[in-house]
Order: structure tokens, then sequence, then C-alpha cells
């Protein structure tokens, strides 16, 4: 039997104003196990919590109740006090007497009436607590980076900072994702090369943190702290330390036919290949879909013309596994593909481009090397049309489209237009817009500029179809401002295509059980209050995996999830929950039904050696629940189908005797 | 309030919400009747919205849809505005007195000049 | 037959993240709802076992409601869908036995929706006050 101690709190006038204290005390004083009853003004107070700590030590009490605000406010701390007069802090409960009955009922009988059924369940569920001891686990330190783009590279670089061991994984040859590919970045107009080559080279030379590129993460087990990590390394057919990046392979290379993803297709390299001049690691790489040697046999050019002899054939596929404390998901995005958006002619005419592929061309080290030229037959364009909102905002039932704005096109449509009409002043740039969203700082003065200083047509429309015709691009829109339709002659159309999730986020959730929104973009715990974290504890997020974002903001992102994982990784140990599921393992009979519905993965199975009442051993498969995954949402206890399974905190039998308190 | 009527009667009977218009305007930059038009696909839909209904009502544009339904197939909405229009030209003929169309009729009273769209539509009213 | 002025008796299931904050949220901005209803506290809606429902009938409750987050919202991201779909099933059960629609209810209430969880509540209970008592699932052993 329990030794009882109920504390009745008046909240100054809060609680005595509606409900008779001094009765709700001496009500509660004759229930089962209750040895001790009282009342005081507050106790949440000092004096408050110095009665508390005193009853407990002289009535030897091993339960406490307190009947007082909601336990939202204050039960940590009424844990805390009890804690520190030696008493487990699980065996306190509190009766919310304030919230859900002062202040919403008026009368002084009912609520006290109300107030002594509260306590009543409370000393009820009280009665069946069990001392609870929190778990504690160690902390692997070491975080691994999904993704190698400004995001993950920022947050790597500080964790590494912070002196902690990070790997990066990036799927593709190099890191750098897709600001390597941007020329200019708005609003300051620095080149993203130059600002973005040096942290690549500062990850590289960082003796903390690991590249793994040309590799993806197939698999992660394991929980907060504690998660192991299988990363495949794919072959590349060079060895990656011997070679020194010299690159002549890739000139002697006879295949080369091979578009170049890097420029989005609008150039060719060769089957081996460095994708960028500053790539990091600067290793060259073998695409064995086209490399002669891989598919026939025949060839093996770049062997013999590297002198460093890093080029292996035979190569395989290579499997890692490594241990880590925390994940940080930076899996970017993608521009959406514009072949449904028939109505602008991207497949028929080379001429009409994405903001992207304008980006390349833009580029000194691009497919024209910097020099505007379109890509049908490397003419100099004179007019340029620019369409805002190419897939962005589409209503939900629209299947080509997203329905959110991609919230940097505007920007990076303004820069593209300022930078066209500041080279080349012999052209005509049009933009049309449906608004023009420009919250940022110095966004707004950036996109007036564009207007003002660099002549820009800024036209409030949309473009309802581009017409090839000749060597001309037939554009038709409407200008709704002087309600009008406007007909242009363009010799380039450039859309400013939506933005969606790397299409590799949608699995690595499922591996990480991170949720997602509709549109794959990761969801944060908390939207205002924990915007990096995603709701399964140990993994964070760093980037436009979450959503759209421009590099600022994805800077700032990525330093605050590494300042979240270094809070994680600088503990030694993590305390969890202790109100989590358990299973009484007589009773488990190991069906998998609480596995199934786990949100987290918690449960496994193990198979264990039972003694049989004739003294013979069985062994039997049961589940058992890791108890640092588990968050206690109970929802396992409800399906076991032969009871065995129970949340500590909020047994069956605890809320069953609340029931039957409050059904007396 | 009777304006108010006839708004929820023009969606309801199209079931296009107007609402849902961000006013972008492709309808317009697609539509290819533009030119012939008094009102435009665009302000079509925002006069609904605003139940400014009667002068769409009293205006040729009504007319010179021709329903290739080009402003469907590219409202990144999903609005329809053709369907709109088309709501909006019930309206009228029923304005008129129900069905005073005969399908037998409508042969001996077509003329050159009557718009495309009036013989389709009639017919596919009456063609029951 | 003598009319009982009897008050209802109701218990209510709430989860901590979403509807206990807003009952507490009703609470603090003074909503009133009748003290028929009780509260407990539950870490999710899909912490309630249909069980528990049913022993609060059978203890002579006149109505039972639950609350959780809002679909999509649930702080164990799946709970209170597997809540959904429990309480469908459990509540055409209790119809076959005859206990009538408007004593159960599954509601979502967030943290912010504090005017929602005092209507709500108000509106339970005048449809259960309306229902009169639960005699169909009440045990009589259980009474004292």
């Amino acid at each position: 039997m329990q030794r009882i101690g109920v504390f009745v709190c008046w909240c100054g006038s809060n609680i005595a104003g509606t409900v008779d204290v001094q009765a709700v005390a001496e009500a509660l004083k004759t229930e089962p196990g209750v040895v001790f009853s009282t009342n005081y003004q507050y106790m949440c107070s000092q004096a408050g919590q110095d009665i508390m700590k005193q009853a407990i030590k002289e009535h030897n009490l091993t339960g406490v109740v307190v009947c007082s605000c909601s336990p939202r406010m204050h039960e940590t701390t009424f844990r805390k006090t009890a804690a520190a007069a030696g008493l487990n802090p699980y065996m306190v409960e509190i009766a919310n007497i304030r919230e859900q009955c002062s202040w919403v009922h008026k009368d002084m009988p009912t609520g006290t009436e109300k107030a002594i059924i509260l306590g009543k369940a409370a000393i009820a569920k009280v009665n069946l607590n069990t001392p609870l001891t929190p778990g504690e686990s160690p902390v692997t330190k070491r975080a691994l980076v999904i993704g190698g783009g400004i995001a993950g590279i920022q947050t790597a670089l500080d964790i590494a900072d912070a002196g902690f061991e990070v790997d990066i994984v990036e799927k593709k040859p190099t890191i750098g994702g897709k600001m390597a590919q941007i020329d200019k970045t708005f609003p300051t107009l620095d080149c993203a090369a130059c600002i973005l080559t040096p942290k690549m080279v500062d990850v590289a030379q960082n003796e903390k943190i690991r590249i793994f590129s040309y590799a993806e993460v197939t698999d992660v087990k394991g929980f907060v702290g504690n998660f192991t990590a299988t990363i495949k390394k794919k072959a590349r057919y060079v060895k990656e330390d011997v070679c020194t990046g010299c690159g002549i392979c890739t000139e002697k290379c006879p295949q080369k036919k091979v578009p170049n993803e890097f420029n989005l297709g609008m150039d060719n390299r060769r089957a081996v290949y460095i994708p960028f001049a500053q790539a990091v690691p600067k290793v060259a790489t073998i695409d064995p879909d086209h490399c002669t040697m891989l598919k026939t046999g025949k060839c093996g050019v770049c062997a013999k013309v590297c002198t460093a002899g890093a080029i292996d054939y035979t190569q395989k596929d290579e499997f890692i596994e490594e241990n880590y404390g925390a994940i940080v998901v930076a899996t970017g995005y993608n521009p959406i593909s514009m072949d449904k958006f028939d109505e602008f002619a991207y497949n028929q005419s080379k001429d009409v481009i994405t903001s992207l592929e304008y980006e390349r061309l833009m580029n000194a080290a691009g497919p024209t090397a910097g020099k505007l030229l379109r890509p049908s037959d490397g003419k100099h364009p004179h007019t340029i049309v620019f369409v805002q909102c190419v897939g962005s905002r589409c209503s939900a039932c629209d299947e080509k489209g997203k329905e959110y704005c991609s919230k940097i096109c505007c920007m990076y449509t303004a820069k593209h237009a300022m930078l066209t009409r500041d080279k080349y002043p012999d052209t005509d740039v049009y933009v049309f817009y449906i608004d023009v969203r420009t919250p940022g700082k110095s966004f707004d003065e950036f996109y007036r500029r564009a207007v003002e200083d660099y002549g820009v047509h800024y036209i409030k429309g949309m473009v309802g179809k581009v017409m090839p015709e000749g060597d001309q691009l037939k554009v038709r829109a409407s200008d709704l401002l002087a309600n009008k339709q406007i007909n242009i002659d363009a010799d380039l159309v450039v859309l400013a295509a939506a933005i969606e999730p790397d299409k590799s986020a949608r699995p690595l959730a499922t591996m990480l059980t991170a949720s997602m929104d509709t549109n794959d973009f990761f969801t944060e715990a908390h939207p205002k209050l924990r915007p990096v974290e995603s709701p399964t504890a140990g993994v964070f997020l760093s980037g436009a995996c979450q959503g759209p974002r421009d590099i600022p903001e994805t800077v700032a992102q990525a330093g605050a999830a590494a300042s979240k994982v270094i809070g994680l990784l600088a503990k030694d140990k993590l305390t969890c929950n202790p109100c989590v599921a358990s299973s009484n393992e007589i009773m488990c009979n190991g069906c998998s039904s609480c596995a199934n519905v786990c949100p987290y993965g918690a449960i496994t199975y193990v198979e264990k050696e039972f003694r049989q009442p004739d003294r013979t051993t069985l062994v039997r498969r049961v589940a058992s629940v890791n108890e640092a995954v588990c968050q206690g949402c109970g929802c396992c206890t409800v399906v076991c189908p032969s009871g065995a399974m129970d949340l500590k905190g909020f047994a069956n039998n605890q809320i069953m005797s609340e029931v039957d308190a409050i059904c007396k | 309030m009777e304006n108010k009527n006839l708004r929820e009667e023009i969606i309801r009977r199209s079931g296009v919400n107007p609402l849902k218009c961000m006013r972008c305007g492709k309808c317009s930059g697609t539509c290819p009747a533009y030119d012939e038009m008094e009102y435009h696909p665009h302000q079509f839909v925002y006069m609904v919205e605003t139940g400014d209904i009667e002068p769409l009502m009293n205006s040729k544009s009504l007319y010179k849809c021709l329903t290739c339904f080009a402003c469907v197939d590219r409202c990144p909405r999903g609005v329809e505005p053709a369907k709109l229009i088309e709501s909006v030209r019930l309206s009228v003929i029923r304005q008129q007195g129900n069905n005073h169309l005969n399908t037998d009729t409508i042969p001996d009273i077509i003329d050159e000049e009557m718009p495309q769209q009036a013989i389709v539509t009639a017919l596919r009213k009456y063609n029951k | 037959m003598q009319i009982e002025n009897k008050k209802p008796l109701i218990v209510a299931f709430c989860c901590n993240w979403c509807s206990y904050a807003g009952a507490d949220l009703a609470g603090n901005n003074r909503l009133n709802y009748p003290a028929e209803v009780k509260i407990i506290r539950v870490p999710c809606s899909c912490r309630v076992n249909p069980m528990f429902i049913l022993r609060a009938f059978q203890r002579g409750a006149d109505g039972v409601i639950l609350c959780g987050c809002h679909p999509g919202d649930c702080h164990y991201t799946s709970g209170n869908y597997y809540t959904r779909r429990r309480m469908a099933l459990l509540f055409s059960m209790l119809d076959y036995l005859g206990i009538e629609r408007d004593r159960t209810r599954v509601e979502w209430v967030s943290a912010a929706e504090g005017a929602k969880f005092a209507a709500t509540m108000n509106d339970f209970v005048e449809k259960v006050t309306a229902l009169g008592e639960n005699k169909r699932l009440e045990d009589l052993r259980c009474k004292k």
C-alpha cells in the first residue's frame, strides 16, 4: 500500500475562489492510501515546496498528489521537489483543478465537487504508480551529413569546427551541389564559385571531415546517439587515393559524346570525367554507361595515359558501415521537369530553356564560356522572355506543377534579367510575372534596380503559349494592366521552373523514419520553435530538403542544424523519457502487432529461453522495446492482443483506475 | 440580392470556383479569340467573382468564346474559365424564356453570320 | 416512470500534446463548459484502449469523448490515424449494442483551440443530457 500525501493549492484566489480547498483536502484525506492531506496558498512557492518536502520526510510518503494548476505548468517543478526530498519523481501526480476546474466553472459547490473527483482520480493513479528511472544511452560522437551542397558543406564545417568528426555522403562525384552550377548570387551579385569553392577546399582539408563522394546511404538503423548507417560507395573505376586529378584521361578518352550533366546536357563530356575544374575531391570518374572498355572490354586508353596508374576497371561497389550520433539531411532540390508543359514548347525548341540552364549559359565555365549564345544556332539573342511561376503555385489537382511558391524564382529572374541587360545592352528583356515576391534583405531594392536602372520590362501577366516559328519563338501573353494580349517574337525563352525535393529524399525519409509533407519536403519538429529538427530524435534538417530557400537562408539553417548536432554530440549520455512501453515477456506471444504500428521502429523481437513448469526450456520470440527510441505514445499497448504491452507512467490499470474513480 | 443569386447560380451550374483564381492571366495570354472580346477570360472570372454579371450578359464577348478550352487546359489553378463563360451564356438563354428553340427548327434559322459557338451551344442544349 | 434529473457523467480522454493543452487554454481564457466533463490525460489519443471506454460505460458514464491532435499533426506522427480507425470500429459496435451514437465522439482539438474545446464540450454535454442516463451498458453490480 502506498503512503500518499495530498497537497491542495489555492493558487491565491485562482483556485480558492471557486473551489473550497479546505473541503477538498478534507474529503481526500479518507481516500485509500492517503496518510496526509493539507492545503496551502501557493504550493509552487518555495514555502509550499518546503511543506511538501517536510511532509514527505515526516510521513514517509511514497506518493504525492498535488491538486493545482495544469501538469503542463508545474509537473516538473513538483517532480524536482519530490526528488529533492528523496522520493522518485515519477511518484508525483497532478490533479488539474485550475485550468480544468476553477477557471471554467463558476459556482463553489460544483467546482468543489469536481475538484474532489479529479483528486480522487489522481490518488487512484498514484496508488498504482511505480518508481521509474530514466534510462541512459551513450552518444557516438560523430555526425553524418547526407548531401554535399552548400547546406551539407556549411553544416559539416560548423560541426567539425566544434571538434566533432563529420562524414559527408554525396551522390555525385563532387561536392558543391547546385550552388556550384550557379553563376552569380543575388542580391549582391558576387560570384557563386568565388564564395563556394574556398568552402569546398576547407572541407577537403579539414581533418575532422571525411567526404564519401559518388556514394549513397543505403540503410540506417538505430536511434538518437546510436545510428548505424550503411554507405554504398559506387565504383568510380578510379582509385581515389591514387588519382592526382591531372585530367589527362578526360582529354584522351575517345568517347566524346556523353551529355554533360553539370551543364545540364548543353554540351558533352568524355566517358571519364571530372565534373568541373574546382571539383572536390578532384578525382576522375568513369561513367560505366558510356565507357567502351567497361561495356565491350576494348579500349583502355585512360589506363594507358594515366601516369599515376589510378584507373582500375575491376573496381566494385563498396559498402561501408559506420556509427553516428546524429544525422543531418541536406538532400536539396531539383528543378521540376518541363516535359508536361507543352504550351512553353520546351521539348520542341532548344531555345526554350530553364533558369538553371540559363545560369550555365551565363557562367564563364559553362558551355559557351560565358557568352550568351542561343543553344540552337549559337547566335546572340536580342529578345529574351522570362516566364515566372512555371509549375509553381498550381492548384492541388494540377498534376503538372506544385502547389507551393518556389520562393527563389522572383529573385534569380531579376538577377538574370539585370545581368543580361548589363552585359548586353542591345537586348530587350521581358519578364512576365504574376506577383513579384521579394521579402528579404535588399531584395526589393534589387528588383527595383532591375526595372529602374537596367530597363527590364516587367509585365504583369502570364505567357499563354510559345510557338517556335522559323528561328524565332512567337510568345503570346497577356498584359493584365494594359488589358491587352501581346505577341513577342523572342530569340530565347527562359522558364523559371518550380523546384522540388530531390528524388532520393523519399526513400531516405523511410530509412530514417523522418516524416515528410505531401510535397516530399521533410517536416520539422515544430514549424516555429524547432525548425531544424525532424520529429525523429537525432535527425536534423538543413537546406532546401525542408522547403524552398535561398543561399543565405540555407547557410543560416545549416548553422542552426550544426549547433543542434553539436549540442547533442557534446553530451556523453542521453537521458531517455522513462514513460515508455514495456512488454511482459511471459504474456507476449511474438505476434508483431505492436512492431507494425510503432511509428519509431522501437520494437524488435528477440528469441528468449523460458523455463517451463516441467523444468524444460522453451525458446520463444518476444517483443523487446528499445527505451531510447520509444517516445511513449502507447499505440502498441492497444493493439497487443494478449495485453502484454503496457506503457510505464500511463499503464492500463492506472488509466482504468482513473476511469473508475471518476465514474464512482 | 438578385445579383447574388445569379452569381451563385452561375457558379453552381458551371462547377467553377472563381475564388481559386490567382489572377495570373494565363487564360487571357492563351486565348485565340482575345482580340474579338470586350471582356477577356481573366476579367470574366473576376467579374463573376465580384458579382458584376449584367455587363457580361449584355456583352457580345460571350459569343466570341470558341470553347476551345485552351484556358481550361493551361490554367495553373484549375479555374476553368470556359465553363464559366458557358454558364453565363446559359443564364442569358434561360432568361429569354427557357427552351424556346425546337431542334427541328435549328437548321432553318442558321445563318451565315451566326457565331459557330451559338450553334454548338444550342445543339448541346436542345438536342436531347 | 419517474423522470430523473440526474446530471450526466462525461469522461473525456485528451492527448497530452494538443487537446489537453487546448483544454488548458479554454481554462486560461475562462471559457465555461459543464463540470460534468472530467478529463483524463493520456500521452496520445492512440493510447486509449477501447476497453477504457467500455469500462467507463460499464461504470456508469453517460458519454465518452476522445480528443486528439488534428490528423497530420500528431506529436507521434501517426497515432491519431490509429485512433480514428479504432474508434470508427468501436463506435459502430456500440451502435450495434444500442448505445446511441451521440454518447461517443472523437474530436480533433489543437493546443490553440481552447474555444473549440469549450464549444465541443458544451455541445457534447447537451447531446448526452438530451439522451438521458446510460442504462444499457451500466453494470449494476458496480453500483454501490
